[in-house]
């Protein structure tokens, strides 16, 4: 057993306080101990996007951070971005208009990716929304329903559309 | 079908069919509260890491677990030694039946003396967390004695190769023939004949989600139950039955949410016997979830195939026939069957008329990862082969590429046309529908072909290498014989579906909920659809060869019409009313003109749960349910073609896909989003195929990309505009006409890319024989045709257009 | 693909950072993560402790004085992309860092871990070798500069001792007329270059180039300076001609060969890349149209 420390953050808006062995990463810490099973594990090496979160809304790889490093933070993942039960996100909306997920396994991370772009650049081109999730594999869509949806969603919340 | 649906004020059954419906499955997905495999955590589970083979080939001479066995939190380390007395035999039989097996390779559970591939698992830990049982895999001691390794297909066969396996005589699993016509005579007045040597390599399915299982022992009940991420539950039920010697009625196999299956997570895998017999011995619901680094090495993979082809035609290019050889990579053991082979050397004839054909197939054994389907299985490989020559054959005889192929293309007025060929299961292949032609000719008008000359001269003015590159081809789909379906509704009024499909993120859920509501006049949401659980279900076959939707859809589609009917005549009956005088709708059954007089689903079931000493309504049997088990032997033949634009920059032998257009008939579509969204994720997979996806190994047969830096999957940014062009044929096979679609768009895309390189790079005289090409690769070419043109100009004077 | 077992520090300030280096045997910085965590999480790295430097908050800013551009080993690869500052003062770094990994990678990765970790491919390590930039290392003694030729000696290899640690990179500025270029191919977007071509240069009025860097990144260990090359230029008009003949002696440079690329093929590239980054970075030093290849993808 590798040492534990204790941990305060903030998560999807909530304070949350646990002892946690040092060596635990993030994403493992969302997904255990807080049962927050929407930030997906696809490749534990950095690459396949699929366990983005927004750390203090910068979006980071919650597989290349240890739990500890969240101390004194504020994560968001999936499971906070609709404004409540009913509701969805626009993103949200939009990925369901447009088809703009299969599996649904890479969706978490794409969706926590661009909620950081639209919130930078609200107006994004089709080509800018492409950079933004190339960090982000899918092996379902073929990505250009992720851009139509995303360029949906921006246009609704420039309009203050909810959803 | 009944008059009643046509009903002012009812639902016409039919006008869900071909709408573009949102998912049911989206919502939870979407929100983050899906259950995938590694999603589920259960009081006092435990967790599974294997240790797996670091060579390629080698005897075990020794494994020591005392010091893992010894580290605080694990419970368990666990060889094969440690299963043999939970099994009946150590090896998993898994082979399709075939006369033409010259090796049984069957896998063992766990290492049996002797490992085969790099990332053959040897051992496992269980242990309180996946970190421990990480740790503890560092302490177990493994004395190997490496032997040499099988690395490449073509030495397997060579005169003295080493053997992948050394208790085998040799490495030909397999040696298989397919022809027809008189091939000798088709050679001998052949106007011209070309040829061509192609290799298309190996590569993953790469699901975003890795494979997992978790199993669960219930002692009182002697119950296993094994969630796993699998696309064919019953088949796992019953391996599992087969090798744990249990009953079926002690089994359950349930799929929960699965991220992506692609083929790879069909096959019944050893890892499911391990952790299920981990449960069973500690009496503890266990978890295993692969990881990357196992993905990579553990998770079945497909493609390597060499093939050397002659095509003989007459002065029209109009083919006579088609000969060669075929090599194909099995990969370390017989993980699934002959089938990938089989698919290859089918497509190849498929969308042409091909008088004569002969083409010998040899399955090599290796020391690589097992090879079983692909998204595309073969076809993929198939097409390449078919349009790579006939590319050359309108290279050499100076025809435009779409006009060879128009010539040769089965035409729609003489559908159906019987194919001199059969099916692995021995059952007649017949293109009944379709218009191949007409696809051809939507792709090129869209892809402006004609004046497409115009354009790549102006652009190499500029310096700059622009490419259209065609590709037509048939995929088989809708494998049979059965997918049943069962639609029931409850006394409440709830209506489910239950089927032997698995989903695993085609959308199956909401296929079979569009179906049934289609038929019952309901809502999609007020549809419960279940996939992937033996315990629902007797009997089911599972995902895979684009067959879903074909089998299990036409299933739903009977059994709701079934329900629909009988609750007609049973609101008839108690109404005193006929059918014509019946509407369905809003969870309703009543008369059109007389609303108040009707009963509700839930009043409708509850006339025929049974009362006691209560009669049933006369000729109504008893339940709200209907079980159909639509059998189809033939597979439905859905067809295509496309066109892809391509840039490449001849001084890094970059390509860059500018345009991907894609023509299909996959006969009447259900959900017309969902038939895109399958067809772009084929596509992108195909791209993948075609410029970017390498699985590499070096000469000892060590995998050389195991992460996703040194593997390429197709990025949003590779991704090319795709436009998607639209064609219904139904077949008259099914009910509703359907066709398969989830591998359409990954078999022409590399054949039509590899065809757009060539074309760009024709003032070199470059030739494409391969899928994946790398930029390396292009300039290698160039080069190469740089230099013939030095020592010999003519050729290069020919390339030029 | 879980990290293995180690101790954790998370020291506060650099002093304290630097006694825990200077005590701790086996002992590992954990800055960004980029690198670090997936070597972790593939237990290709097994250190008994890991000193987290990212509390240590005043390691993170951008300065300039004078044409002296210092940033602190600490600061976020995305904070540099979105420096006015860098934008103005060191255009070539900006064009550089657009090209590292994603925005998620480069939310987390830091200045000073690229540079320690030392890709070859590393575009941080190929800006520092065309600047010439001076790294600014504190130890138990107290702080030591090296240049990056020193730093940088050998495959994934830096001149730190165990108990050192990077804080600080200083890049010499080039007055803002000065023509840059960064490009690289990689197969992807966002994937490690295969070769990357770097190029600073200065023109006078009447187009001869007075003064010029250059470097290749991904051919060798570390990152490849072209010094005869860049003197061969001073006092040659740029025309695609000399660029193109400049670039040839690129042909015969000592490249890497690995399992999926020949060192061939990096030789092809280092000579098309070098040659259009001189292209790009004369034409923006002299003021006239971006030649084609530099309009849409880099290479």
């Amino acid at each position: 057993m590798s040492e534990t420390r204790s941990i305060s953050l903030t998560v999807n808006g909530r304070a949350v306080a646990a002892d946690v062995e040092v060596r635990l990463t993030l994403a493992d810490f969302l997904r255990q101990n807080l049962r927050l099973t929407g930030t997906h594990l696809g490749c534990e090496h950095g690459v396949c996007g699929a366990c983005t979160i927004l750390l203090d809304g910068r979006s980071a790889r919650s597989c290349l951070m240890l739990a500890v490093q969240a101390n004194g933070h504020a994560i968001t993942t999936v499971e906070g971005l609709a404004p409540n039960a009913e509701q969805m996100h626009p993103l949200q909306i939009a990925f369901q208009e447009q088809h703009a997920l299969q599996c649904g396994f890479c969706t978490p991370g794409m969706l926590t990716t661009l909620t950081e772009l639209l919130r930078d650049n609200p107006d994004p081109s089709a080509a800018q929304v492409r950079e933004a999730i190339s960090g982000n594999l899918c092996r379902c869509t073929g990505y250009n329903s992720i851009v139509d949806a995303t360029l949906q969603a921006a246009k609704k919340l420039r309009e203050g559309v909810p959803g | 079908m009944s008059a009643a649906g046509m009903n002012a004020g009812g639902s016409k059954a039919g006008s869900l069919i071909g709408k573009s419906m949102p998912r049911l499955e989206d919502k939870a997905l979407l929100r983050g509260t899906a259950r995938f495999i590694d999603d589920i955590n259960l009081p006092g589970m435990l967790h599974v890491a294997f240790l797996r083979s670091g060579f390629a080939h080698a005897r075990i001479e020794r494994i020591d677990c005392a010091a893992a066995r010894a580290l605080p939190g694990v419970h368990a380390v666990l060889t094969l030694d440690d299963l043999k007395p939970l099994l009946t035999t150590p090896y998993l039989v898994v082979a399709l039946p075939s006369p033409h097996f010259k090796l049984d390779l069957h896998r063992p559970a766990l290492a049996d003396g002797e490992v085969r591939h790099v990332g053959e698992p040897i051992a496992a830990v269980v242990a309180d967390s996946r970190y421990i049982a990480e740790d503890a895999l560092a302490l177990i001691e493994v004395d190997y004695d490496p032997l040499p390794a099988v690395a490449d297909c073509r030495a397997a066969l060579q005169p003295g190769a080493d053997l992948s396996h050394a208790d085998q005589p040799h490495n030909l699993v397999a040696e298989l023939r397919t022809e027809f016509g008189d091939i000798e005579q088709a050679f001998a007045k052949a106007a011209h004949i070309s040829r061509a040597d192609l290799w298309v390599h190996r590569g993953g399915g790469h699901s975003m989600e890795c494979r997992g299982d978790v199993a669960i022992y219930d002692d009182v009940q002697d119950h296993l139950t094994l969630y796993s991420s699998t696309q064919a539950p019953h088949a796992a039920m019953q391996q599992l039955a087969k090798i744990l010697g249990r009953p079926e009625t002690g089994l359950r196999v349930i799929t929960p949410d699965v991220g992506g299956g692609f083929g790879p997570k069909l096959i019944f895998y050893p890892e499911d016997v391990v952790v299920s017999c981990a449960a069973l011995l500690l009496k503890r619901p266990v978890k295993w979830v692969e990881d990357r680094r196992e993905n990579f090495i553990a998770t079945t993979q497909e493609r390597d195939q060499y093939w050397s082809m002659e095509i003989a035609v007459d002065d029209q290019a109009r083919i006579l026939g088609l000969r060669g050889e075929m090599l194909h990579d099995h990969g370390a053991y017989t993980a699934r069957g002959l089938n990938v082979a089989y698919g290859s050397a089918h497509t190849v004839v498929m969308p042409y008329e091909v008088p004569a054909y002969d083409l010998n197939i040899k399955l090599a054994v290796t020391n690589k990862v097992p090879v079983t389907p692909v998204r595309g299985a073969g076809q993929p490989q198939g097409a390449f082969a078919m349009e790579r020559l006939l590319d050359v054959v309108a290279q050499e005889m100076g025809l435009d590429r779409a006009e060879v192929r128009r010539r040769n293309l089965v035409r729609a007025e003489d559908m159906p046309r019987s194919k001199p060929i059969v099916t692995r299961g021995g059952i007649d292949v017949v293109l009944d529908s379709g218009d191949l032609p007409a696809a051809q000719a939507d792709v090129l008008r869209a892809a402006d072909w004609d004046g497409f000359k115009a354009r790549q001269r102006a652009a190499l003015a500029e310096g700059r290498y622009i490419g259209l590159g065609l590709a037509n081809f048939v995929e088989a789909t809708g494998r049979g014989p059965f997918e049943p379906a069962t639609v029931r509704v409850d006394i409440t009024g709830r209506i489910s579906v239950m089927t032997g499909a698995a989903a695993m993120g085609q959308s199956t859920k909401s296929m079979l909920a569009q179906l049934v509501a289609d038929q019952l006049g309901v809502s999609m949401q007020q549809i419960e659809a279940i996939t992937g659980d033996t315990a629902r279900i007797a009997l089911g076959i599972g995902g895979f060869n684009s067959r879903q939707t074909v089998m299990a859809g036409s299933s739903a589609h009977l059994a709701a019409k079934a329900i629909r009917e009988k609750m007609i005549k049973i609101v008839g009956h108690r109404f005193n009313a006929v059918e014509e005088e019946l509407a369905v709708a809003d969870g309703r059954v009543f008369v059109a003109n007389d609303p108040e007089r009707g009963m509700s689903f839930g009043e409708i079931a509850q006339a025929v749960a049974g009362l006691p000493g209560y009669v049933l309504p006369p000729g109504v049997s008893a339940g709200l349910e209907a079980t159909e088990y639509f059998t189809q032997d033939a597979m439905a033949y859905t067809n295509g073609a496309a066109v892809a634009e391509v840039e490449v920059d001849v001084e890094t032998g970059d390509v860059r896909v500018h345009r991907l257009i894609l023509s299909h008939d996959c006969g009447q579509q259900i959900n017309p989003m969902i038939v895109d969204g399958q067809l772009m994720g084929g596509i992108a997979h195909g791209l993948g195929n075609a410029l970017f996806e390498r699985m590499g190994f070096d000469d000892q047969a060590q995998p050389v990309t195991t992460n996703y830096g040194e593997y390429l999957l197709v990025g949003a940014g590779e991704m090319p505009e795709v436009s998607l062009l639209h064609r219904s044929s139904p077949t008259p096979l099914n009910p509703l006409g359907l066709k398969g679609v989830g591998e359409a768009g990954v078999i022409p895309t590399p054949a039509a890319i590899a065809s757009a390189i060539e074309d760009a790079l024709s003032p070199f005289g470059v030739r494409i024989c391969q899928a994946p090409i790398a930029p390396q690769e292009i300039l290698s070419l160039i080069e190469a045709a740089r230099q013939n043109a030095d020592a010999n100009p003519a050729p290069l004077a020919a390339g030029m257009r | 693909m879980k990290p293995p077992p180690f101790a954790y520090h998370a020291p506060s300030s650099l002093n304290e950072a630097l006694q825990l280096l200077g005590r701790l045997e086996n002992a590992r910085v954990l800055a960004g993560g980029q690198s670090l965590m997936p070597m972790l999480n593939m237990r290709f790295a097994q250190p008994d402790h890991v000193v987290d430097i990212n509390g240590i908050t005043d390691l993170a800013y951008i300065r300039r004085e004078g044409m002296m551009l210092e940033i602190g080993a600490l600061t976020r690869q995305r904070d540099i992309e979105f420096s006015p500052l860098i934008a103005e003062a060191c255009p070539l770094l900006r064009e550089a860092i657009l090209q590292v990994g994603h925005r998620q990678t480069r939310n987390r990765g830091t200045l000073g871990g690229s540079l320690c970790h030392l890709d070859p491919a590393a575009e941080m390590a190929a800006v520092a070798a065309i600047y010439g930039a001076e790294l600014v290392i504190a130890g138990p003694q107290g702080q030591r500069t090296a240049a990056f030729a020193e730093f940088a000696l050998d495959y994934m290899t830096t001149c730190l001792a165990p108990e050192e640690m990077l804080v600080a990179v200083r890049y010499p500025l080039w007055p803002a007329e000065s023509g840059y270029c960064f490009i690289e191919y990689a197969r992807r977007h966002g994937d490690f270059a295969i070769v990357s071509a770097g190029v600073l240069l200065r023109a006078d009025a009447s187009g001869r180039i007075s003064q010029a860097s250059l470097a290749l990144g991904g051919v060798g260990a570390v990152p490849l300076k072209l010094d005869a090359i860049a003197a061969e230029l001073i006092g040659k008009a740029g025309s695609p001609a000399v660029f193109a003949t400049m670039a040839e002696a690129c042909g015969d440079i000592d490249a890497m060969e690995d399992a999926l690329i020949t060192a061939t093929y990096r030789r092809q590239l280092a000579k098309t890349l070098l040659r259009r980054a001189l292209e790009t970075a004369y034409a923006r030093a002299t003021g006239q149209p971006l030649p084609r290849h530099a309009q849409h993808r880099a290479a």
